[in-house]
């Protein structure tokens, strides 16, 4: 294999304590031919201070219309080993959970088939498959297949749904995360493989509403974890925290947004009928409070990025959700909103820029959900109502 | 004769309960508290008393197969080969035997991989793909975060104390693959000049209508250019979101000369006592300086070291500046207060400030 390029630039990117991912190509390259020319590229991009990849084009394996994103080098005749430099999305296991066993697994599939690069983890949630041809796109799946794994989604299909670690390592997760992502995963295979909406739509699960996938930032459908009866508290547990010098009175009761406790220099207490389940004082003190019994999660709807006409944050849909197995309210509910989007939704509209386009209300009625105030931060301020009193008018005659 | 293998669709991932250890099996949904015990290094106690101990690594997002396999093998050696990834690109060994911390930290610690990022920490950032894989990028995306988390390195490993969280994330142009916009610090890849319109091109290979109507700002009309058809940008109309581009690969944005990043400040995605909120503008922009973009990383650690010695406990960016309110924070950063820092977007008029509650 021929030397690797020289990368004046890029080398200064190796030292300092934070792993370096010029190192990781420079890895990678010593095996892969698409590494090396990675690396000599990426340094050309460094000198001259722009990309040298082409607009994406539409590759990808028999039968799926995502999971692959198309990337071909704009110097195909400088750097061969990127001229075509695709990505696979493969969709990782709930929670980010791997055996040593199962990571190997991805690695001798992608030192055969790829670039010996990888992404731990693309934004949305996948592994990814850094880098390889056309033609090796289709041994790449079998073999993932037959290790157990699948492409996840890309393009206007359901992406790869994610969660946070949830049950499986966090006291707080009020729900099943990792058990729904699961189910919503296997259930909608169809749509995540083959884009059939106006665009992407993203699923997030959190456990609480310390949110810590962002889902309330970046999913079309948000489902963070949350309670709806008395705190759990040890009142011997909350004193050590203040023997132990935290201060309860600045940094927990001055802190909570609902106003709602009480520190007396001995004892706290927490009106419940007031509290907005922020998690603030339980994150302070972890061994004295835990989210209530009553655990279930509010659903919310519409987050997403600037792109095409600004960036939402998702809103209340469901203010309290009970999920239990096999969640058919849940689907009952995802289904019949993407009957109304798909249906009216204009090409490249997500559905929280649809939400606004159509209004929250006209929205709710056509998903058929009753208006609640948690709906709002408050209710509107301007007085141009509309009213439709039409079919008042038929029932008169 | 061997028999054709059937290939195998929609299968799905693996099942978590078989990737997952034992220990988190059997404590599932019944764990009781955790503890951080060291910088990077926290304890999870389960009901019967069950101890699972993580220790979270530094990732660097783009990792090689060879550093996988490395992880595999400490996962083998010292947590009966299990081990997870963070949303935040960063490895988590899990162990059960508290005896296997140290032995494990100074593995890693050979393998030039620190540990830290727990609790009042900064954490690795979420970013995105940049010049390694992307067509839209207006600046890198690997470099820019290699060299931010240089700089605040102490504070991901505990060298140095945080009143709280830090969560710094990047995405290389407006698109923003990782929803950079509810970050404490969000460094975002912008252009500056409208597209280059290729009109031999883009009958060809756009559909017109479509590119004309992804335009937010209604800056591209339909045109013909010599008797070919095409489009032309209004300029004065643009705002250099990409969005023609994403549908039509003849209007190309990037520029080296005018690219490079703005910085965004005082976003959250917990509900932890305030709302969750959006990331608002500090800087509007500063030129693409690679390898090691040094006014950003300086401009990064003088934010962060200015919410260090200034914020209360557990206060995050945005909470801080809330309460000290903008002009204040403007004058402490010493950021000079442009005319871009006002929106003139759709509901502009709502981010004006309406009271006299001004501190001076
Ligand atoms: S979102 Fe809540 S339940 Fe999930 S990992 Fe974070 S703190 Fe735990
Ligand atoms: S969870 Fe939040 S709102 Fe509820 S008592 Fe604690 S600090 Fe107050
Ligand atoms: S943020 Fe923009 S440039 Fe960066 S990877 Fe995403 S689409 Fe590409
Ligand atoms: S970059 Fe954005 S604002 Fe400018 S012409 Fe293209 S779509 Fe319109």
């Amino acid at each position: 294999m021929a030397e690797l390029p020289e990368t004046p630039l890029l080398d200064e990117l190796e030292k300092g304590p934070w792993p370096s991912f010029v190192t990781e190509i420079k890895q990678a390259a010593e095996h892969h031919e698409e590494a090396r020319d990675l690396l000599g590229q990426l340094e050309r991009s460094y000198r001259e201070r722009i990309g040298h990849w082409k607009h994406g084009g539409i590759v990808g394996v028999l039968g799926y219309g995502g999971g692959v994103i198309g990337r071909y080098s704009d110097l195909p005749d400088d750097f061969p080993g990127v001229s075509h430099f695709h990505t696979l999305r493969v969709n990782q296991p709930a929670g980010w959970f791997y055996t040593s066993k199962a990571l190997r697994d991805i690695c001798d599939i992608w030192e055969e088939h790829g670039s010996g690069l990888t992404n731990m983890h693309g934004s949305t949630g996948d592994i990814v498959l850094l880098g390889t041809s056309t033609p090796e796109l289709e041994p790449t799946f079998k073999k993932l297949t037959e290790k157990g794994f699948d492409l996840g989604g890309s393009g206007s299909d359901v992406r790869t749904p994610s969660c946070c670690v949830g049950p499986a390592r966090c006291e707080w997760a009020c729900y099943d995360t990792l058990g729904l992502t699961y189910d919503l995963t296997m259930s909608y295979q169809d749509e995540l493989h083959r884009p059939m909406f106006p665009y992407k739509w993203k699923f997030k699960m959190s456990g609480c509403p310390n949110d810590c996938v962002a889902a309330i930032a970046r999913s079309d459908l948000s489902i963070i974890g949350t309670w709806r009866d008395e705190i759990v508290k040890d009142d011997a547990e909350v004193r050590k925290y203040a023997d132990n010098g935290l201060d309860i009175f600045n940094d927990v009761v001055l802190n909570c947004p609902a106003k709602c406790m009480k520190w007396d220099g001995e004892k706290l207490e927490i009106d419940d009928e007031y509290c907005r389940k922020c998690m603030h004082c339980i994150n302070a003190m972890p061994k004295a409070l835990a989210p209530g019994k009553d655990r279930g999660a509010t659903i919310l709807i519409g987050s997403k990025a600037p792109i095409v006409e600004g960036a939402l944050l998702s809103s209340v849909l469901v203010p309290f959700w009970k999920p239990e197995e096999p969640y058919e309210d849940l689907k009952d509910l995802v289904e019949a909103i993407w009957d109304v989007w798909s249906e009216e939704g204009k090409n490249r509209e997500r559905v929280g820029e649809f939400i606004q386009r159509v209004g929250m209300g006209n929205f709710l009625e056509a998903i058929g959900l009753d208006p609640e105030p948690e709906m709002v931060a408050f209710p509107r301020e301007n007085p141009y109502v509309f009213y439709d009193l039409s079919e008042d008018e038929d029932e008169d005659e | 004769m061997a028999e054709k293998v059937k290939r195998v669709t929609d299968i799905g991932p693996p099942h978590h309960d078989k990737l997952m250890p034992p220990i988190c099996k059997e404590n599932y949904g019944t764990w009781k508290y955790h503890e951080v015990l060291k910088p990077g290094v926290m304890v999870h106690v389960g009901a019967t008393g069950d101890k699972l101990y993580t220790v979270r690594a530094a990732g660097a997002r783009l990792v090689s197969i060879y550093r996988l396999r490395q992880f595999a093998d400490l996962a083998d050696k010292y947590c009966d080969g299990y081990l997870r990834f963070t949303s935040r690109h960063n490895i988590e060994f899990l162990l059960t035997y508290d005896a296997n911390i140290d032995p494990l930290i100074a593995d890693l610690a050979a393998m030039g991989v620190s540990v830290g990022g727990i609790g009042a920490a900064i954490t690795s950032i979420v970013h995105t793909q940049g010049w390694v894989h992307c067509h839209s990028a207006a600046t890198d995306a690997s470099g820019v975060v290699k060299a931010v988390m240089d700089v605040v390195h102490p504070y991901f490993n505990g060298e140095k104390k945080l009143p709280g969280k830090l969560r710094i994330a990047l995405a290389c142009c407006l698109n923003m693959c990782g929803a950079v916009h509810c970050s404490d610090i969000a460094i975002l890849g912008i252009h500056r000049k409208a597209p280059r319109t290729d009109h031999t091109q883009v009958a060809k290979i756009c559909e017109i209508p479509n590119v004309v109507s992804a335009c937010p700002t209604a800056a591209i009309r339909p045109t013909q250019v010599d008797g070919t058809p095409s489009v032309e940008v209004i300029e004065e109309q643009c705002m250099y979101c990409a969005n023609c581009f994403t549908v039509c690969p003849s209007m190309p944005l990037n520029d080296p000369e005018n690219d490079g990043v703005s910085i965004w400040v005082g976003g959250k995605v917990s509900n932890a006592r305030s709302e969750p909120m959006f990331s608002k503008l500090a800087i509007p922009y500063i030129p693409n300086n690679p390898p090691r973009w040094p006014e950003v990383t300086d401009v990064i650690l003088k934010l962060v070291e200015l919410w260090a010695a200034n914020a209360k406990p557990f206060e995050r960016m945005g909470e801080w500046i809330n309460r000290i309110t903008w002009p204040k924070f403007f004058k402490m950063a010493g950021i000079e207060f442009q005319k871009e820092h006002i929106d003139d977007f759709k509901h502009a008029g709502l981010t004006f400030k309406r009271s006299t509650q001004i501190v001076h």
